[in-house]
């Protein structure tokens, strides 16, 4: 039997950021980096956040300031990425915790949780887009 | 732990600690998150009033503040992981853990300031 293979298959070990982009992560790992990132984000907005319920809880005048500083497209689109984050990061967050309690732990329904984070999700976000761009 | 007869392996022993820490925080987190987004949405039109005067009550304090107090070790331990995993160079790695310490701990007390300020 021929064991030598045809021709060079591509190995991704530890990968480089150069090879980020070819690299196809599966639905899983999809939800593990967003997890990473979406922590992040919240991480390095957490002084933006405070500001804000700083405003928010100061006095009538500050609170008032803050819904004029919120109403420009800028703080919306900052808004809607911190929604995101938050929401991806609470419910991946609680697929992890029921991976930890063993629930789920095989390859097909490991997938189809992964999926369903995001199908929890990016809806959730599409709805708190369209409330703070002022759709209804 | 012991490894064979002889060889001892010892650590810091922050594994557990952390791994369980990061766990429990976020369960916090998450009740929190929820339930305050929840108040937000039933509430109908909320005004400085009745914002205000959530943050206000004692146990609203209390629940807040641990609240943070989950946020802030949890944050830690994230974003430890995450250089942890990233960044070799042991300066480089160690300055960044430093700057998220700093970051965190002026977070930390600013927050309650605000917290306590209303």
């Amino acid at each position: 039997m021929n064991t030598t293979p045809n021709q060079k298959r591509p190995e991704f070990r530890n990968i480089h950021v150069t090879q980020i982009v070819g690299y196809r992560l599966p639905a899983p790992g999809m939800v593990s980096i967003l997890h990473r990132i979406s922590g992040a984000v919240m991480f390095l907005f957490l002084f933006f956040v405070i500001w804000l319920l700083q405003l928010s809880l100061t006095s009538e005048l500050s609170f008032l300031r803050l819904r004029e500083f919120a109403s420009q497209w800028w703080v919306k689109l900052v808004l809607v990425a911190l929604v995101w984050a938050l929401v991806h990061h609470l419910v991946a967050g609680v697929r992890y915790l029921l991976l930890d309690l063993h629930v789920g732990v095989d390859k097909a329904a490991s997938v189809t949780s992964a999926l369903t984070v995001f199908a929890i999700s990016l809806p959730l976000t599409l709805l708190a887009a369209l409330r703070i761009f002022g759709v209804f | 732990m012991s490894i064979g007869s002889k060889r001892l392996v010892v650590g810091a022993h922050y594994g557990l600690r952390d791994w369980l820490g990061q766990r429990l925080s976020a369960v916090v987190l998450g009740v929190y998150a929820v339930g305050l987004v929840l108040y937000v949405l039933l509430a109908g039109d909320l005004g400085y009033d009745r914002w205000a005067g959530l943050f206000a009550a004692p146990w609203m304090k209390v629940i807040t503040l641990l609240a943070l107090a989950s946020l802030f070790y949890h944050a830690w331990v994230g974003m430890r992981d995450l250089w942890m995993d990233y960044v070799k160079p042991v300066g480089i790695r160690l300055a960044l853990q430093v700057l998220t310490v700093l970051y965190l701990l002026g977070c930390a007390v600013w927050s309650v300031q605000v917290l306590w300020s209303v």
